[in-house]
């Protein structure tokens, strides 16, 4: 269970982008999170009320992106969507790949903040 | 005031502290000619046995050393000080896994010139440590032939984050029923193309190959840095 050092770490980045812009409120984070990076959404989300208990923060949201597992299948040359990552090939031709494009995402991508 | 939230762009790694600094110790690996190798698995998968087992056979005829990450005890550093090769315990209190900054701090009084092969083992756990990148140019994840076939597609981001898949404790595979096969099958689906070695720490057998792998990888990662 790490997501609750993941989510002091997104507490603090928040807090830090917050206070470059001249103290604003942080209403929400938005995160993308990829379905390989190895942090359950789940887990985080309360994590991150925990981690928000006060701080600045205290109330305010985590809005969640999850990203799929995009694979290059060398078949077909393509960027393709795994169907499931216990199953690392291609969904058309069902050729196997290790070529992960996208889904280690760990990113938090923007702020929601008030003055 | 204003009530309308206004959406500031940020896009930053959540892990980038981590990711610099493994990066560094990337460099440090490459420029003074050290392989670095990181071990995870479930606990009780063999990793101390498979480390100790490695650390001997390779100090013979190389410099070795391990840094060894456990929750609460020093006991496997003790262990593994009978290969009589430098040893130093990482203590992670609660956390569960190892992180670059745990490594680097570990790393400060020992001369990385003075080594061909740095061994990582990571805290026995198969879900945590996927997250960090520890700078290491390896990753072999442990499956014993006790833990079921299925493991890999229970684990899958774990398996898939490695570079090396290890079959432990292959001295038991008859008495377990272990089904070779299925168990190859799915750490290939989840991990398409990794090297698979089954091996066994006790007995030693298929070991050589093993070894054979990492010396190649050290000739291997030492040319890269001079190309």
């Amino acid at each position: 269970m790490h997501e609750l050092s993941i989510a002091m770490s997104i507490v603090e980045m928040a807090q830090e982008e917050a206070e470059r812009h001249s103290h604003a409120h942080v209403q929400a984070v938005h995160l993308k999170l990829g379905r390989l990076s190895g942090v359950v959404k789940e887990a985080l989300l309360s994590s991150y009320e925990m981690a928000c208990q006060s701080t600045l923060l205290e109330g305010s949201q985590l809005v969640i992106e999850e990203i799929p597992v995009e694979v290059y299948c060398p078949e077909c040359r393509v960027a393709r969507l795994v169907r499931s990552i216990q199953w690392f090939c291609c969904p058309e031709c069902g050729a196997y790949t290790p070529d992960v494009l996208r889904g280690k995402e760990l990113e938090v991508v923007a702020l929601e903040l008030t003055q | 005031m204003s009530a309308e939230p206004r959406l500031v762009e940020v896009r930053k790694n959540v892990l980038k502290q981590n990711d610099v600094i493994a990066r560094a110790l990337r460099q440090q690996y490459r420029r003074a000619g050290v392989l670095a190798v990181s071990m995870v698995s479930s606990p009780g998968s063999g990793k101390t046995a498979f480390l100790e087992k490695t650390l001997t056979i390779l100090r013979s005829k190389y410099r070795v050393a391990a840094l060894v990450g456990d929750l609460a005890t020093e006991n496997d550093a003790a262990r593994l000080a009978r290969s009589q090769v430098p040893v130093k315990q990482i203590i992670t209190g609660t956390v569960c896994h190892l992180e670059a900054a745990m490594v680097q701090a570990a790393l400060e009084d020992w001369s990385l010139d003075a080594l061909d092969f740095l061994f990582i083992e990571n805290v026995g756990n198969l879900v945590c440590p996927a997250s960090y990148d520890l700078g290491e140019d390896l990753r072999f994840v442990l499956l014993s032939v006790t833990e079921g076939e299925d493991k890999p597609l229970k684990y899958p981001t774990i398996f898939n984050s490695a570079d090396v898949a290890v079959i432990t404790k292959s001295d038991l595979a008859a008495a377990v029923d272990f089904d070779e096969g299925l168990a190859r099958a799915n750490i290939q689906a989840v991990r398409p193309g990794i090297e698979i070695f089954k091996l066994s720490s006790k007995t030693e057998e298929g070991i050589e190959p093993y070894t054979n792998f990492l010396e190649d990888r050290l000739v291997r990662s030492r040319a890269a840095a001079i190309a």
